[in-house]
């Protein structure tokens, strides 16, 4: 007797878990796969977003969050129907490479600089971003960079080649590259105070701040434009080509455009639409 | 399949020969116990009659052997038997199944056996629950059921009282009563002059006797049997 | 330190006012970890087994390899099932990479090598015990393997249950493989990466605490199996 309810027992076992499977990947035939950034995904805007699109169209999005280098990577190796990232020369290569069909612009927000509120640097208040680089440089004051090739870090080696400042001599002293996404960079950041560069949107949604602030956003270098495009199905051939431009099309369509705007965290819009029709 | 020809049968392991090079010829029908201080190579001797060691010289012949099958035709009882996890009737099925019986034919054949070493009020019990001495019982019964014609039991008796030894004796004279051989290894004298026909003598991996019981007793052959004698009957 | 208490707290909420968000997260956690135990019990087990009871030339290479597999880095086997598994890889044509199936795939990979070798460790030293008995009885080693299986199943069950624990705690390779789609392959473990790097580190401290207790839990039942078992049949 007990061996055979042991058996029912297992058999039940084996059926949760192998039919459970088959009935969460087979239940949703018309999806689409979205390589995106962290900044996006952990600032909420797809929560925001996909609930809408998907009660709409019926089109599950399913998006996969990593850093823009690697998302565009997932779109090269055809990993992904659609890209939706942060880093304008990367996309535009990308695009060039012919792994991209064509990039549209859909929103921008800004980066800002944020830094312990003792404020080692003295840079509180500035809205020239360069100078304040050349401070904590010159300071030597603790910096926590995404060191990742994210579309986030890209920007930040930027401004430091326009500083003027080489931070790898800051290596192993002030200047801590932490190869890891924007949220685990800021509890380093964090854990730490030391200065963090990051996008407005992740800023607002992290809770883990400590002792941190923003200490310089507003400059117009601190611009960060976020752009989309489908995975080219002429490279591979799986690409979901028509619900994939459909959702492009949806994000810079005015509906898409409101959308984006109307996410907000308590009163702070974090993305602002600004798709060219 | 008797007789059984031991031929100059040697056995060494790591450069020491456990047993040297003896020769006997064990004949159907007598009782046989192998006698002999421990550490002799008693047990040795049995596995490799048996077939769990083989000889590193020398020969076994089996002059009756059918179909060349000897494995077939004999059973073994170990010191400590190991019981599977399962029910004592089950461990005796298991037994017949794996020899090609069929599921209903081993049942009702470990049954019957169950029956005559009396355990067949646990049949259906865990075998590893049974006492020490019931186990010993299934261990005889599960090696009775596969109708062997030749029996080793090596020191069956050796870790029971002497209730459960009585028992074990019995039913070991049951079975050689049934026409099976009976080929045991044993230290106790008492145990050898109540179950033996006749005594194979080993010390130090060499056979020293062969002799019918009531000779050995009376006046053993060999220096070391009747010192082994000596010493061992005062406690007996 | 006043996050410990925090997650504590945030625990007992997510238990108390349990959500079909974390349901559905749970859920697939427990799918996922569970098939990938079973399959890999289906794998590790008769190669346990046959290691254990056959001789062969490399069979002691073979043991070595099997007992430093079981360290495998979940990284290192995830970015591996990855490349196999993405549509430039040699399987991309299936199309499964960011599905539930890659992550049991990652995770069967990642518990064989343990299931196996220690099962081949319970076996063979069962396999000392019974190996006289089985021969005089007249088993094959087929067959002897399928014994000591039988008769080791207790024993068997608290290493399927290490290899389940092992697969439910990792979070490297199921974070590659399914990509920690939202209501897709958002298991705990990712779940808990991310809530860490949103900062929340209570809530996802909270999310950590039900999962051990999950396998806690899973873990105790089966000891209370094996109590009985080893009452019932010795």
């Amino acid at each position: 007797m007990a061996l055979s309810r042991s058996r029912v027992i297992t058999a039940a076992i084996v059926a949760f878990t192998l039919l459970g499977l088959q009935g969460a990947a087979f239940a949703q035939q018309n999806f689409i796969t979205v390589a995106s950034t962290t900044s996006t995904e952990q600032s909420g805007l797809f929560k925001h977003l996909l609930p809408v699109y998907e009660k709409k169209t019926g089109t599950q999005v399913r998006v996969v969050a990593l850093g823009t280098g690697q998302a565009l990577d997932m779109g090269r190796r055809g990993d992904a129907d659609v890209v939706f990232v942060h880093d304008k020369v990367a996309e535009e290569k990308f695009v060039a490479d012919g792994f991209g069909v064509r990039r549209f612009e859909v929103m921008y927000n800004d980066f800002v600089l944020v830094g312990p509120k003792a404020d080692p640097a003295k840079i509180a208040g500035s809205k020239d971003i360069t100078d304040a680089y050349k401070k904590i440089a010159a300071a030597g004051a603790p910096f926590a960079s995404r060191g990742d090739k994210s579309g986030t870090h890209a920007a930040e080696l930027r401004l430091w080649k326009d500083a003027g400042v080489d931070p790898n001599t800051g290596k192993g002293t002030w200047y801590r590259e932490t190869g890891s996404g924007m949220g685990p960079t800021l509890n380093t950041a964090s854990a730490m105070n030391a200065y963090s560069f990051t996008d407005r949107g992740t800023w607002l949604s992290f809770r883990n701040r400590g002792d941190l602030v923003i200490v310089v956003e507003g400059d117009q270098k601190l611009f960060n434009q976020y752009g989309v495009m489908l995975v080219n199905p002429a490279k591979h051939l799986h690409v979901k080509k028509d619900l994939g431009q459909a959702f492009v099309d949806w994000l810079i369509s005015p509906e898409g455009q409101q959308s984006i705007a109307a996410y907000k965290i308590g009163a702070d819009q974090l993305f602002f639409p600004n798709a060219k029709r | 399949m008797l007789p059984l020809q031991l031929d100059q049968l040697t056995f060494g392991a790591g450069g020491t020969a456990i047993i040297n090079g003896i020769s006997a010829k064990i004949e159907a029908g007598p009782r046989t116990i192998i006698l002999g201080p421990n550490g002799a190579g008693k047990s040795v001797l049995m596995r490799l009659c048996h077939g769990l060691l083989t000889p590193t010289g020398g020969r076994i012949v089996w002059h009756g052997a059918r179909n060349g099958d000897v494995r077939r035709h004999q059973a073994m009882v170990f010191q400590r038997p190991v019981m599977l996890r399962r029910s004592a009737l089950a461990n005796v099925v298991y037994g017949l199944q794996l020899a090609g019986k069929s599921r209903r034919e081993s049942e009702l054949r470990a049954m019957d056996v169950l029956e005559v070493v009396g355990l067949e009020q646990q049949a259906h019990r865990p075998a590893r629950v049974l006492s020490g001495g019931e186990q010993q019982r299934l261990a005889l019964a599960r090696a009775w059921a596969l109708g062997p014609d030749v029996l080793f039991l090596d020191e069956p008796t050796a870790n029971l009282d002497p209730a459960s030894t009585h028992d074990i004796e019995n039913i070991v004279n049951t079975i050689h009563a049934s026409g099976t051989k009976i080929i045991m290894t044993t230290h106790n004298l008492g145990q050898a002059r109540r179950l033996g026909d006749e005594i194979l003598f080993i010390s130090n991996g060499r056979l020293m006797e062969q002799t019918p019981i009531d000779r050995f007793f009376k006046e053993p052959a060999s220096a070391e049997a009747s010192a082994f004698i000596k010493g061992e009957l005062p406690w007996h | 330190m006043t996050g410990l208490g925090e997650a504590f707290a945030a625990a007992w909420a997510l238990v108390i006012g349990f959500d079909s968000g974390l349901a559905g997260i749970v859920l697939l956690s427990l799918q996922v970890s569970l098939s990938a135990a079973l399959i890999a019990t289906l794998i590790g087990l008769p190669l346990g087994a046959a290691i254990a009871v056959e001789r062969f030339p490399g069979r002691q290479v073979l043991i070595v390899l099997l007992n430093a597999l079981m360290g495998l880095p979940p990284v290192v086997v995830g970015l591996l099932i990855y490349l196999l598994l993405s549509r430039a890889g040699p399987l991309g044509s299936i199309g499964i990479l960011f599905t539930p199936q890659a992550m049991v795939i990652a995770q069967t990979v990642l518990i064989v090598p343990i299931i196996a070798a220690l099962s081949r460790q319970t076996i063979e030293d069962a396999w000392r015990e019974y190996s006289e008995q089985l021969h005089s009885l007249g088993a094959r080693r087929l067959s002897a393997a399928m014994t000591l299986i039988w008769d080791t199943r207790f024993s068997l069950l608290t290493i399927v249950l290490a290899g389940f624990g092992r697969a439910a705690a990792e979070v490297g390779a199921v974070m590659i493989v399914g990509g920690n789609i939202d209501g897709v392959t958002r298991v705990m473990t990712t779940t808990i990466a991310l809530e860490t790097s949103k900062g929340d580190l209570p809530l996802a401290l909270g999310l950590g605490i039900v999962l051990i207790s999950l396998v806690i839990v899973l873990n105790a039942l089966a000891a209370v199996i094996r109590e009985v078992a080893q009452r019932r049949y010795g």
